[in-house]
This record gives structure tokens, C-alpha cells and sequence, in this order.
């Protein structure tokens, strides 16, 4: 028999991402998607359950669908993506409520995959050039991304503590780069000028999208226990990765650099959180020869996925956006999924 | 629920033999735009600060070395140094003597002081600073087989008043010893004269300090240039004594090492560099020469 996946926030980039690759692999009998709102992007066999933020009804789907891995990918990770009361909601409450679901009676879960953030290592001054999964923080967590996704984490390996049986695998992934993806960062580095603090060139760790998503299937075929930094090889300092863009840097002053960022909304930056101007200060790099020895490749290191982030920014600039935006229609999608008249119409349309 | 291709494609591998393992996909990378490596050293930085100063260290302050043939010419060492001078000259003199000679990058273990000052900070780390954090010892140690510099007197030395010089203040808790116990190197003790007249300390402000979250601030003889003393050393004769390596015979990655061996090899080192100190004092006729 086949697995049977439960995918949270199949609307979100990362949950759209991933049920496509599930779908495309025969021994997933069957993919669940959960999410507050419609999928994104076409998906064929995967089944949508709306739900609210917090899962108050994902007890009820674990029992009724006997899913055997649950796939957590739905956290607010980037602190510019949400406010802090929503945040809070989705990650904490969220992820209590999926866990309490996970082992309740009655559930057939024995695989929670997590994807987490090597954000909960903090930035700071005193921090090692390479965190291991093990090092302990310098500092305790400040700030409320950093805090929310402490708890998260931490309920989730009591989950594996109080329950042997499930394997619990907490991915922590480095800052994300790549042709779709955006975030905090890469919306800085599409401005005219990048956002850099004066007399700091921090040293910075990248993840390519498409190792993303292979390191959480990796994470859930070989049923990975515990922690796991996901980052490319490779350091490069911020005024390097500005380079490669192609871009110049606009320097923030090195005090008071909050201020002048949150300042920064009237001339046009994106919002930058407190988490990211620490990152543009200290940087951050983390050890990933754990999950390496678990036998996991990478298709990009650092460098290589700054390169091809570049590449696809700038063929959008000349040809725009490639792909029009997908949209969920319940008919078509039920018509598509259940009715008999199709065959494999659907499958070779989407490669 | 499957779709017809999935059936299809699993009938499909299902006759067919499997004719090769899938290959290991290959890592994508690009090429860089800069030398800075994974701790911040940049190797061009570094040669344009040898040669800007060299000058000060061939003819301002005329170091002389022996024993440079204790110090390997590949794996790891971890170097350990008197630390004296109210801006500390010994490091550069010490990475520019041995990138020079040995032609070696040398990394500089030190406390996180200089992190968060702007430029500064970069700087230090493109000269080869790191953070004196015991996973970043060890991996620069065991793991890449680097030679790393540290001072164990921490900012004691460099914070003690003119009138105690080369009296080696305590060596912390010992840690230095550790860490090479657990990356399987030696100890390579130095031994430096020369730095305590470079910018001796002849009054400190312990209140003020305190004030601008410094470790020490000092009244320094150099201040006597006027503002020029900030950045100016006296051109104190530098002599530079590498002793014997110290080798542990105790197996690396431990977890734990036994406190007292820890300490008392800790109190052998200080008390080595400690006596070639006095030795090369016996022997100098002047600061100046």
C-alpha cells in the first residue's frame, strides 16, 4: 500500500510545491492539502480540505483519511509576511492543534516532517560562523518570529519524545532563493538600490526552492528523526550577493538601523523587520553536514542559487511573468478529479 | 486514486529492467566575485595589509623570530601568545610574521568585541578574526587543519598597567587546552617581547569604560604625541619566541576532558612562555634593541 500524505498550506508556495511532487511520485496513493484559502497552482490528484487557521477540524481529517505522514509546511517563517497576532495564530496554535491531532487515538500518523527555519538561530554578534543543530543560542529568542517558531519546534519534538513510534523531522532550511520564490530578502534585492548597513558585510547562506522541496520528501522517505540544517554550501557576504545581482548597495546607517529601515516604507523598501536587519549585520551560517551523512544531495549551493535567482529575475525583466496566474475552480477541479470521462488528459497537459 | 499515466509508468518500470542506478544529481554552482571565504578572511585583503605593513614591521618595529620551525607546515595548530599593549600589536605581528614566512593564513580566535562596530568589524573578520566561539576552534582546527591564534589572557593582558609587564595574567578557565585536546592538535606556545613598550598602558578609566561598555580604557605614554598616540606605537624592538609544540597524548573528540589535566596543562603553557619571557628579557640589552 501506498503512503497517504496530509500536506498543510497547500495554498502557500511551499505546500503548492510540494503536493506537485508528490503527485508525480506512484508509491503516494494519496495527497491531502489543508489551507484557509484555494490552491494556486494546478494541482491533479490532490484532494483540497479548506480549513481554518488554527485546524481546529484536522483531528476529525486524521481519523477519517488514516494518513500515515503529515507534511507541516504551513508556518509563517518570514516575520515581514504576516502581523504578529496572525502569525501567532498559524504557527503556535496551528501547530498545537496538529499535533494534538497527530497523536490523538484513532490517528495512523507515523511520519510529521516540519519545515522550519534556520531563523531560530537568531543573528547576533557572538554567534559561531556555522551553527550546528545542537548548538545552543548565544541568546535566547527576541524577537516574535524567532520566539513563535521556538514553540513550534519545541512542541513538535515532545511530539516525537512522548511518541517513539512517530518519526519527527525538523528541517531547518536557510534563507530560500530561487525563479519563483519571494521573501523579505529577495524583495530587497529587486530594488534599483539593495539595502545593505554601513560598515557591515555579513556573510550570508542560501537555499535553492528545488532543494527545498526534494530535502522535505528526502525528509519523509527515509523518515529522518530530529533536526536538520538545509542550506548550500558556501558563505557569501551580502556585498557580494548584491553584485551578483548586478545592483548597487544603499547604505542604512550602522545605528539606530531599525529606525531608518522602518523609515525606509516612504522612500519605497519593503518593510525590514527587526530579524532581518540583524541577519544584514551579523549574517548567518549553519552546519548541513548532518543532513549530507543521511545521504541528502544538493542541486544548488550557495552561490549556485544565487546565480539562477538572478537568471530568472532577469528574464522576468525582460519577458515578464511567464506563467499566468492559476485559479481554482471547485467544478473543474472536482470534474477533473472524479469524473470517469478523464483518462490521462490532465497528467500530460500540465509537463 | 491514480490516473492513467501513473499506472502506466509504474507498468512501464514494472517489465523494463532497471538498466542503471539513478545517478547522484550534481550540485549546480557559480562562479564568485569575491575571495572571501566561509569566515570572512579574504586572502587579496590580506596581502594588501601585509604590504602596507610591512614597513612597520620590518623597520618600525624590527621583529626578529626563532624557532618558526615548531610551527607545522600543514594541519592544524593552535598558536597561543602572550597579548600585551593597550591596542594590542602582537596579533598583526604575529599573523604577518608567519603568513610571511610560512606562507599560511592564520586565523585569530578573539572575543566578540569588534562584531558589532561598523567597519571595524568587517575589517577584523577580512584580516582573519573569528569569533572566539569553541565550534568555530574546532572546526577551523580538526576539521579544515588551519593554524589558529589565540591570546588566553583574553583582555587582561592588554588591560594590565605598564608596571606589571610581562607578568602573564591568568589563562581563563583553560579552555584554549580543551579545544585542542578535542581537535587533536598542538599547542604551539609564543613567546613576545615588545609589545608592552609599544603602547604602554600608564593609567586606566575603569568607570568610563564602563560607561562605553568597553572591556578597559587606558591612558596610555603614546598619548603624550597628542591625538597622533591613538595610532601610534613606540618603535619597541619586537623579538618573537616559538617554544616546543605541546602535544596531548589524549584521544580527541571527547566530550569531556578530565578539569585538572585540563588545568594543569593550561598552567604548563603559561608557566613555558612565562620563563622564555624572562629569558629573552635577561638578554635585552634596551626596549630599543
Amino acid at each position: 500500500m501506498g503512503r497517504r500524505v496530509l500536506v498543510t498550506g497547500l495554498a502557500t508556495f511551499w505546500g503548492g510545491r510540494l503536493a506537485q511532487a508528490l503527485e508525480d511520485d506512484p508509491s503516494v496513493d494519496v495527497i491531502i492539502g489543508l489551507d484557509t484559502k484555494e490552491p494556486t497552482v494546478r494541482l491533479e490528484r490532490t484532494e483540497f480540505v479548506r480549513t481554518d487557521e488554527s485546524y481546529s477540524i484536522l483531528a476529525r481529517i486524521v481519523r477519517a483519511t488514516k494518513v500515515d505522514t503529515v507534511l507541516h509546511t504551513f508556518l509563517v517563517v518570514d516575520p515581514g509576511a504576516a502581523e504578529a497576532r496572525r502569525m501567532h495564530e498559524i504557527n503556535v496554535i496551528g501547530t498545537m492543534n496538529l499535533c494534538a491531532a497527530v497523536s490523538a487515538p484513532g490517528s495512523a500518523v507515523r511520519t510529521l516532517v516540519l519545515k522550519s527555519f534556520t531563523g531560530v538561530y537568531g543573528s547576533s554578534k557572538e554567534d559561531p560562523t556555522f551553527f550546528a543543530e545542537d548548538t545552543p543560542r548565544p541568546n535566547p529568542p527576541r524577537h516574535r518570529s524567532e520566539l513563535s517558531l521556538t514553540e513550534v519546534e519545541q512542541y513538535v519534538c515532545d511530539l516525537g519524545t512522548d511518541d517513539p513510534d512517530i518519526a519527527v523531522s525538523v528541517l531547518r532550511f536557510a534563507n530560500v532563493l530561487g525563479p519563483d520564490i519571494t521573501t523579505t530578502l529577495t524583495r530587497l534585492l529587486e530594488l534599483p538600490a539593495v539595502p545593505a548597513v554601513f560598515g557591515f558585510d555579513p556573510r550570508l547562506q542560501f537555499v535553492h526552492e528545488d532543494d527545498v522541496v526534494r530535502a522535505l520528501r528526502f525528509a519523509m522517505d527515509h523518515r529522518l528523526r530530529g533536526a536538520y540544517n538545509v542550506a548550500g554550501d558556501g558563505l557569501l557576504p551580502w556585498s557580494e550577493v548584491i553584485a551578483m545581482v548586478g545592483k548597487r548597495p544603499l547604505y542604512l546607517p550602522p545605528f539606530a538601523t531599525d529606525v531608518f529601515a522602518g523609515a525606509g516604507r516612504w522612500v519605497g523598501i519593503p518593510p525590514m523587520p527587526p530579524e532581518a536587519v540583524a541577519l544584514l549585520k551579523f549574517g548567518r551560517g549553519v552546519d548541513t553536514r548532518k543532513l549530507r551523512a543521511a545521504g541528502f544531495t544538493y542541486l544548488f549551493d550557495t552561490p549556485g542559487a544565487i546565480a539562477d535567482h538572478v537568471g530568472a529575475l532577469r528574464l522576468r525583466r525582460t519577458v515578464g511573468e511567464s506563467t499566468p496566474d492559476y485559479r481554482y475552480d471547485e467544478d473543474v477541479e472536482a470534474f477533473f478529479r472524479r469524473s470517469t470521462a478523464v483518462l490521462t488528459a490532465v497528467a500530460d497537459e500540465r509537463h | 486514486m491514480q490516473t492513467g499515466t501513473q499506472l502506466a509508468r509504474t507498468n512501464d518500470s514494472a517489465t523494463l529492467p532497471v538498466v542503471a542506478p539513478r545517478a547522484e544529481p550534481v550540485t549546480r554552482s557559480a562562479p564568485r566575485r569575491s575571495d572571501v571565504d566561509t569566515w570572512g578572511r579574504s586572502e587579496r585583503a590580506r596581502s594588501l595589509a601585509r604590504s602596507l605593513f610591512s614597513p612597520v614591521y620590518d623597520l618600525w618595529f624590527r621583529a626578529e623570530w626563532e624557532g618558526l620551525e615548531h610551527i607545522p607546515g600543514d594541519g592544524g595548530a593552535l598558536l597561543v601568545a602572550n597579548h600585551a599593549g593597550a591596542v594590542p600589536p602582537d596579533a598583526p605581528v604575529i599573523m604577518h610574521g608567519i603568513e610571511t614566512e610560512l606562507r599560511r593564513p592564520v586565523y585569530g580566535l578573539a572575543a566578540h568585541l569588534f562584531r558589532d562596530m561598523p567597519v571595524v568589524g568587517t575589517v577584523w573578520s577580512r584580516m582573519g578574526g573569528v569569533v572566539g566561539h569553541p565550534d568555530n576552534a574546532y572546526r577551523l582546527l580538526h576539521d579544515e587543519g588551519q593554524l589558529v591564534l589565540v591570546f588566553p589572557e583574553g583582555t587582561k593582558g592588554p588591560a594590565k598597567h605598564v608596571r606589571e609587564r610581562y607578568q602573564l595574567q591568568r589563562f581563563g578557565r583553560g579552555g584554549f587546552v580543551e579545544i585542542a585536546m578535542r581537535s587533536g592538535v598542538p599547542i604551539v606556545p609564543i613567546a613576545v617581547v615588545g609589545a608592552e613598550e609599544a603602547m604602554p598602558i600608564v593609567a586606566s578609566m575603569p568607570k568610563a569604560a564602563r560607561r562605553f561598555g568597553l572591556p578597559y580604557l587606558p591612558v596610555t605614554a603614546n598619548m603624550l604625541l597628542g591625538p597622533l598616540g591613538a595610532v601610534t606605537y613606540f618603535p619597541a624592538k619586537f623579538r618573537l619566541r616559538v617554544l616546543e609544540p605541546v602535544h596531548f597524548n589524549v584521544p580527541a573528540d571527547q566530550d569531556r576532558y578530565s578539569r585538572s589535566k585540563v588545568m594543569e596543562a593550561s598552567e604548563d603553557i603559561r608557566l613555558r612562555i612565562q620563563s622564555a619571557l624572562y629569558d629573552m628579557l635577561r638578554t635585552r640589552r634596551s626596549i630599543w634593541h
